[in-house]
């Protein structure tokens, strides 16, 4: 098991260089100056400019950047913003609570609301509440979300009136609630249809048979028997939804006003702000890659056919 | 593919004769020396599936729709009469006439904004999902095939587009590009989406690749590019399929969320994301400008979806 994880750690460093460089070459490739652009629509003194770049090192080569960055990197620094010359961590551990705090919100409500939901559906596949589930969820996917999001705003908070129509207070618990209903919407639709797929598949198989015909209470065979057996793709969607839910949350924090990462780097894109931008998704990928191995080591729990030695 | 043009179009004339439930079908059975394949019994399974009837009925008419958008209206999506129309109510009875969905701020018909709108949504996911399943499953069979070194690049490659959420990864493409044409939305999303197929393809090689069918293609002496083509790729297929009309989809949510945000199709392009996020100055007091392209992408997106669910019940024998 120690083994296990110290290899998995190793094989780490070469993707999470591949994705760190991947998006450094992304910013820095393409179109756009951020120097010039802190003088907006007045034509830039040419010799200010230059200097600045100079000061930043984005007069070096590409790869000389990379590898300044990355060795800041290693000491906990993530460079500074080139307008305001702030830096960059103090802007992400700014964001990073508040989308913290929405993502596991989300999270959970996909987690405990999707499984049941796609329990539901696949022991009863075929009848009503089976119907009803697949209905729910083709349309949860198929609405966007920032159409859920602005009706939602529009109707509990503006008509209704039982939020407020924007987060005016990110450690609010109650003021977060709807957005993470909403940021979690698509990702409990995925939960549910691939529980219930699962579900459907495993109801067939003999240890259920078995199960049955040993006189095990009902809720005993479906918690222990067949929901264990049939969590793995489930864990795996959720594992990977983590990155997505605290980076994709754009849009979300974007209706509701939430001062989270994603609206960071909406306003990062604005503004040119590259540290800003490949300092975000390195923590992103970080998270990406630590959730994945947890859901590696969780399939040996639920499956103990899985051995890592 | 020439292969299953040709599966199913014998599923046609076999079902012609025996209309009735697949039982008969089965019962009768195909003429000797003629196997069902995989195909010709998914595509039986599809046409008694509702979902894929009334899936296949949308995609039908949207396509005509994004191909034709002349047919269905006159009024001119670009411009308006501000003075007179501006942000007129929806007359609901007036079928396909300019003011059938009302008008937006600037009075333009959102009727024809909505028919205009579907090609560059339709054109994007198309698009995106052809180049993906081209690169991508090109990739995945390589890298499942040939194994070695090849494998080892590829997995890595796409480990690392994995670790970058697609959304996030598209907006920072895309805010380098001042001229967003339908072109380079498309290249931006298939750039960062063709890893998913990728890793299907490459799955389901890996498990074809050993079957004896492709031994013996072997020990006959068939080249590689012969059994890559004819022998495993039609076997590993049905995966990639499922995956590409699901995500078919999703890349339109993709292309409209990125509208939304001001970072999808250019200022002259009617994209329903766009019309959206124009809608949402006001929705409180004109629901309707939000209503009209919200529910069109809604049902074009739910129309791939299910034609995509209808396809995974019919190649996955686990769900029969």
């Amino acid at each position: 098991m120690g083994r296990y994880v110290a290899r998995r750690l190793l094989q780490m460093i070469p993707v999470f260089i591949g994705t760190t460089l991947l998006i450094f070459i992304m910013v820095n490739v393409l179109p756009g100056d951020p120097v010039r652009a802190l003088w907006g629509d007045k034509p830039p003194d040419p010799a200010q400019v230059a200097q600045i770049r100079h000061d930043r090192g984005l007069d070096l080569p590409l790869w000389q950047q990379y590898l300044h960055y990355m060795g800041g990197l290693l000491q906990g620094d993530f460079g500074k913003t080139i307008a305001g010359n702030r830096p960059v961590l103090d802007e992400i551990t700014q964001a990073f609570p508040v989308s913290m705090r929405l993502a596991s919100m989300a999270w959970t409500f996909e987690l405990i609301v999707g499984i049941t939901l796609g329990v539901l559906a696949g022991i009863k596949r075929g009848r009503f509440v089976d119907n009803t589930v697949t209905l729910f969820t083709l349309l949860v996917i198929s609405v966007p979300i920032f159409v859920v999001g602005l009706l939602c705003q529009l109707f509990f908070g503006n008509e209704l009136g039982w939020i407020t129509p924007t987060v005016q207070d990110s450690e609010n618990m109650s003021q977060l609630l709807v957005p993470a209903i909403v940021l979690g919407m698509v990702g409990l639709a995925y939960v549910a249809r691939l529980t219930r797929t699962s579900i459907a598949e495993n109801r067939q198989a003999d240890y259920m048979r078995t199960a049955v015909a040993k006189g095990l209470p009902r809720q005993r065979i479906i918690t222990r028997h067949l929901l264990r057996n049939s969590l793995i793709p489930v864990v795996t969607y959720l594992g990977t939804d983590v990155g997505t839910l605290m980076g994709g949350a754009v849009i979300t924090e974007g209706i509701f006003n939430v001062t989270g990462v994603g609206n960071l780097l909406f306003q990062a894109l604005a503004r040119r702000e590259g540290a800003v931008i490949v300092g975000v998704v390195t923590v992103l990928v970080i998270v990406y890659l630590i959730a994945s191995l947890i859901v590696d080591l969780l399939y040996a729990v639920l499956d103990p056919r899985i051995r890592y030695a | 593919m020439p292969d299953l043009t040709k599966t199913t179009a014998t599923a046609t004339d076999e079902q012609s004769v025996t209309p009735d439930a697949p039982v008969d079908a089965i019962a009768s059975g195909p003429a000797p020396g003629k196997p069902r394949s995989l195909w010709n019994d998914a595509w039986r399974e599809l046409r008694s599936n509702p979902l894929f009837v009334i899936s296949a009925f949308l995609i039908v008419v949207l396509l005509v729709v994004a191909a034709f958008p002349g047919l269905f209206t006159d009024a001119n999506p670009d411009s308006g009469d501000q003075v007179n129309h501006f942000l007129g109510k929806p007359e609901l009875t007036h079928f396909f006439q300019a003011d059938w969905f009302g008008y937006d701020r600037v009075g333009r018909s959102i009727y024809s904004r909505v028919v205009h709108g579907a090609r560059n949504s339709i054109l994007v996911g198309v698009g995106v999902t052809i180049l993906v399943t081209l690169f991508g499953g090109l990739c995945g069979m390589l890298a499942g095939y040939f194994g070695g070194f090849w494998d080892s690049l590829i997995s890595r490659l796409t480990d690392v587009f994995f670790g970058i959420p697609f959304l996030l990864g598209a907006m920072v493409v895309l805010n380098a590009f001042t001229d967003r044409t339908v072109w380079v939305v498309m290249g931006a999303l298939a750039f960062l989406g063709w890893t998913q197929i990728a890793r299907v393809m490459r799955g389901a090689v890996i498990t074809t690749k050993h079957a004896d069918y492709v031994v013996a293609a072997r020990a006959l002496g068939a080249g590689t590019k012969r059994i890559l083509f004819r022998h495993i790729l039609p076997n590993a297929l049905a995966p990639v399929i499922v995956v590409a009309t699901i995500s078919l989809g999703t890349y339109i949510v993709a292309e409209s969320t990125l509208s939304y945000l001001g970072l999808g199709l250019g200022d002259g392009a009617i994209s329903w994301g766009g019309d959206i996020s124009d809608a949402t100055q006001d929705i409180r007091n004109n629901p309707h400008t939000l209503f009209f392209p919200a529910g069109m992408l809604s049902i074009t997106v739910l129309a791939f979806i299910m034609m995509g669910d209808a396809v995974r019940e019919a190649l996955d024998p686990k769900l029969r």
